[in-house]
């Protein structure tokens, strides 16, 4: 009896145990999940920050044409001096005929030193040149400037033959590997020829475009895909990107990189690779039924046109159309200073009076892109009425300019455009989106090409008798990303583009059934060594400092916006009202409320002190103190945008420019952005940054100088 | 008497507007959570992402709470998506009535230790695997994977909670430091 009910009592002790360990089990789950599902919810919120930060910086480039709008309406240059300046924002750089071009990229009086122990080159390139430089690249060794440059020129001559549209065929290798945007990471590459193979007679690839910008070894990705390109021309394919483009090149790091790697010959390798740019092919066609582009299509794309179009005429799609000789000299007559002069009705010669620019009205949220993109299109409509007067343009032709082309103005000594379809044929291809509405409407966040639906898609797919789309431009979480019913693929190769842990990067796999196989990859042995948790917080942190940047550089409108809903100066604010101001400032459409406790403290009744929190944000400044607040705010606004003018001013890439030029162009942003800033001013401003020599400026350090600094762990 | 009653209709006037800032609010803040599932832009998520949503709302339910909350959400015939529309008000409800509330520290705690059987501060990895994989509502093998390598110390192959617990209350509470 005794031992039965002690039997009883282990077993119903051991029920309970199981029952307890059921319980935690589930509590544990329970918990855990919550976890995970928070970590989620961080991961997302990051790429939107990041997201709407990329986006919101290419609109900087129309507010680079009001600005270059603004300097031909109001400027009247006092000096010949200045009007030397002024001229050369507005005329590029000599274009080459043929000849000229290969006696000014000459590389067979180059040297090559006996110390230089890097890789050398011959022509035809063998297949153990090409591991050679893959070698090389890897101990971090630089390509002699006279192999770029032969390089370069070979690669230039075989382009040449190539037709707009290349031609691939599985039956002849049986599978082609697709990868999309590398963007300089040299690492990826190495990756993806390490898992898949390098190119040979039985391995393909079509790279499709943006193999150069914003990543640190752009150089070394070209001269590795033209090297493969030379050694095997019936298996690699190469496709033009948005960013094989010179004027988009000077924007995003690859002109920077190229004059900091090659000092002496720098300018000749990058007037070479404009040259070839022009002449990548625009599209490839697999088995006939599958279309690989850059960007994506719009409802006028026509392959017809665009085998038949004379690619190389393109140098850069950033240009407008060189206007007619008439309105030619018209422009140099306003550039130089002379006015327009007019009889009027007594005989009497008076001055034109220009048509004053129109001011852009207040832009609507970003959070609605529709409203958004009717905004900037009626903007930038009335910007371009305005300058049609400017230069009277009477045409019998139809010219549409758009926000792209007048970004960079006139060329004036360049090439001859062909006609105005051909030019929006390339764009489309090179810039156009994906959108999940159906219809086809002007991607003016990028200031160039289409954003394009399904019904777009699918029309295309039926003219030409093709199965899918491939294209890249866009960052995708998972290196890939179907869209417009498996009608679309995005395929983007460069992983961790944000940050470390931000994306993977991926590769697609066509066989003769071209259905896709993909293969993603994370470049970075860091990456992989993380947890989750640590992979997501650091991807965070990188993009919470670029938005504590952003909110800084607005900080006086926050203060306006803040004090809306605080009349009696408390410097609080409630969690809602905060979260309001902040968006009606910034209008980046981001889950304000989710970010909140990652931006600024609440206090114990849940109010929000705003004014030590954007005096926190001001302190993480290098100390620049002395420095006017309000100009310090429009520098960090402005940065890419000043970057890109003084880019264009140091006409010989070096880096440099003049005391004078730097304070022509800050008198010209100052008294566009409205900044009284005198002469003493500027003057302080460039004693306090402490970076003249020798009368020089070095641009690069003047704006590294004007970052946040790293907040300390 | 009458006085009282003006005064209490006035006072509950008071309550409701009240009421109705904290409801506004909080459809605030669930309408922004959601959106940030929103892909298309067009006010629905993937049916998958809502057990996210609804978690980073603060609250803690179980796999099958999750299910009866979603069956109230769910379009009649499941096209995999839901719409704001539909979850605003439910979720308004979970959040004013305070469902799912989360688990305190010292009840996780106390959760770990009952697994532990020998009381030695320590699970190990077999047992883990075994509990979470087998009972409860199982994890994946991916959940599992993912929970070990934050969890487990590599050296003694074994997770030693209450120092996991302390590390991820950390990171929690992702406030700034006050």
């Amino acid at each position: 009896m005794g031992s039965g009910s002690s039997v009883n009592v282990n077993y119903k002790y051991s029920l309970q145990k199981s029952e307890n360990a059921f319980k935690a089990a589930v509590l544990i789950q329970r918990w855990y999940r919550r976890y995970v599902a928070r970590l989620e919810m961080r991961r997302r919120c990051t790429w939107r920050i990041f997201q709407s930060i990329e986006y919101a910086c290419e609109q900087d480039q129309i507010k680079l044409h009001n600005f270059f709008s603004y300097l031909m309406d109001n400027f009247t240059p006092s000096s010949s001096k200045e009007r030397d300046f002024i001229s050369r924002m507005f005329i590029s750089g000599e274009s080459f005929k043929e000849a000229e071009l290969e006696k000014y990229c000459d590389y067979e009086s180059l040297e090559v030193p006996d110390s230089y122990t890097g890789p050398h080159l011959s022509f035809p390139l063998l297949p153990d040149h090409a591991t050679a430089l893959l070698e090389a690249f890897k101990q971090k060794q630089q390509l002699h400037a006279r192999y770029v440059l032969n390089l370069l020129h070979e690669t230039r001559k075989h382009l040449k033959q190539l037709p707009n549209i290349s031609h691939v065929s599985t039956c002849y290798s049986e599978e082609v590997t697709v990868c999309g945007d590398l963007h300089g990471q040299l690492d990826d590459l190495f990756l993806i020829f390490y898992k898949n193979g390098l190119p040979s007679p039985s391995k393909s690839y079509v790279f499709n475009g943006d193999f150069v910008d914003r990543g640190k070894q752009s150089l070394e990705i070209l001269i590795i895909l033209f090297t493969f390109l030379l050694i095997y021309p019936k298996e690699v394919h190469l496709n033009r990107g948005n960013h094989e483009d010179h004027m988009v090149n000077l924007r995003y790091g690859f002109t920077k990189e190229v004059m900091q790697k090659y000092k002496l010959h720098g300018k000749k390798i990058l007037k070479m690779i404009q040259n070839v740019f022009c002449w990548l092919p625009l599209a490839t066609l697999i088995d006939q039924k599958v279309l690989v582009i850059h960007g994506g299509v719009s409802n006028t794309t026509d392959l017809d046109m665009l085998e038949k179009i004379q690619r190389n005429k393109f140098i850069s799609v950033l240009r407008a159309k060189k206007r007619k000789e008439l309105n030619r000299n018209v422009e140099i007559k306003e550039i130089n200073g002379e006015s327009q002069a007019e009889p009027d009705s007594a005989g009497n010669e008076t001055m034109s009076s220009l048509p004053s620019q129109p001011r852009p009205a207040q832009a609507p949220s970003m959070a609605n892109r529709v409203e958004f993109s009717r905004w900037v299109r009626q903007t930038v409509q009335e910007q371009i009425e305005w300058c049609r007067k400017l230069v009277d343009i009477s045409d019998s032709e139809e010219e549409e300019l758009t926000c792209s082309s007048l970004v960079s103005l006139t060329d004036l000594d360049g090439p001859c455009w062909t006609r105005q379809e051909e030019w929006k044929q390339i764009l489309d291809i090179l810039w156009s989106d994906p959108m999940p509405q159906e219809g086809c409407r002007e991607n003016t966040v990028r200031g160039g090409g289409c954003y394009f639906g399904p019904d777009v898609t699918g029309k295309i797919l039926e003219k030409y008798n093709l199965q899918f789309l491939i294209r890249s431009h866009e960052c995708k979480q998972d290196g890939y990303e179907f869209c417009h019913n498996r009608k679309v693929l995005t395929i983007f190769s460069a992983s961790n583009y944000y940050e470390i842990g931000s994306n993977r990067g991926a590769y697609v796999k066509l066989g003769p059934d071209l259905v896709p196989h993909f293969v993603q990859y994370q470049a970075n042995k860091t990456a992989h060594t993380l947890t989750m948790t640590q992979r997501i917080s650091r991807v965070e942190e990188s993009a919470f400092r670029a938005l504590r940047e952003k909110l800084f550089a607005h900080t006086s409108a926050l203060i306006s916006a803040f004090k809306v809903y605080d009349k009696d100066n408390t410097g609080r604010i409630t969690l809602s009202n905060w979260a309001t101001a902040v968006e009606s400032v910034l209008r980046l459409g981001l889950p304000w409320r989710m970010l909140r406790p990652q931006l600024v403290r609440s206090t114990a009744d849940g109010m929000l002190e705003y004014k030590s929190w954007l005096d926190d944000l001001a302190m993480e400044q290098r100390s620049q103190e002395h420095i006017q607040s309000s100009l310090l705010e429009v520098i960090y606004r402005n940065r890419s945008n000043l970057e890109t003018i003084f880019r264009i001013i140091d006409r010989d890439h070096s880096g440099l420019i003049s005391f004078e030029e730097f304070h022509q162009t800050w008198k010209l942003f100052s008294s566009h952005m409205n900044i009284e800033l005198t002469d003493d001013g500027i003057n302080d401003l460039v004693r306090s940054i402490d970076f003249n020599k020798d009368g020089n400026i070095d641009f690069n350090e003047f704006l590294e100088a004007f970052r946040l600094v790293k907040q300390s762990q | 008497r009458q006085a009282c009653s003006a005064s209490g209709s006035a006072a509950r006037k008071c309550d409701l507007k009240a009421k109705d800032g904290v409801v506004a609010e909080i459809e605030k803040k669930i309408t922004e959570a959601f959106k940030v599932f929103d892909h298309e832009g067009n006010e629905t998520v993937d049916v998958r992402e809502i057990g996210s949503i609804v978690r980073s709302l603060g609250c803690f339910p179980t796999e099958a709470e999750l299910h009866e909350l979603l069956a109230k959400v769910e379009e009649e015939e499941p096209t995999g998506y839901v719409h704001l529309e539909k979850f605003l008000p439910v979720m308004t409800k979970v959040l004013l009535d305070r469902s799912y509330r989360p688990i305190p520290e010292d009840v996780l705690l106390h959760a770990f230790e009952a697994l532990d059987e020998n009381k030695s501060g320590y699970i190990t990895k077999e047992e883990l695997v075994k509990h979470m994989t087998e009972e409860g509502e199982p994890f994946t093998e991916e959940e599992m994977e993912e929970m070990l390598s934050s969890a487990l110390d590599p050296e003694t192959n074994a997770v030693h909670y209450r120092n996991y617990i302390s590390l991820m209350v950390v990171d929690e509470t992702d406030d700034l430091p006050q």
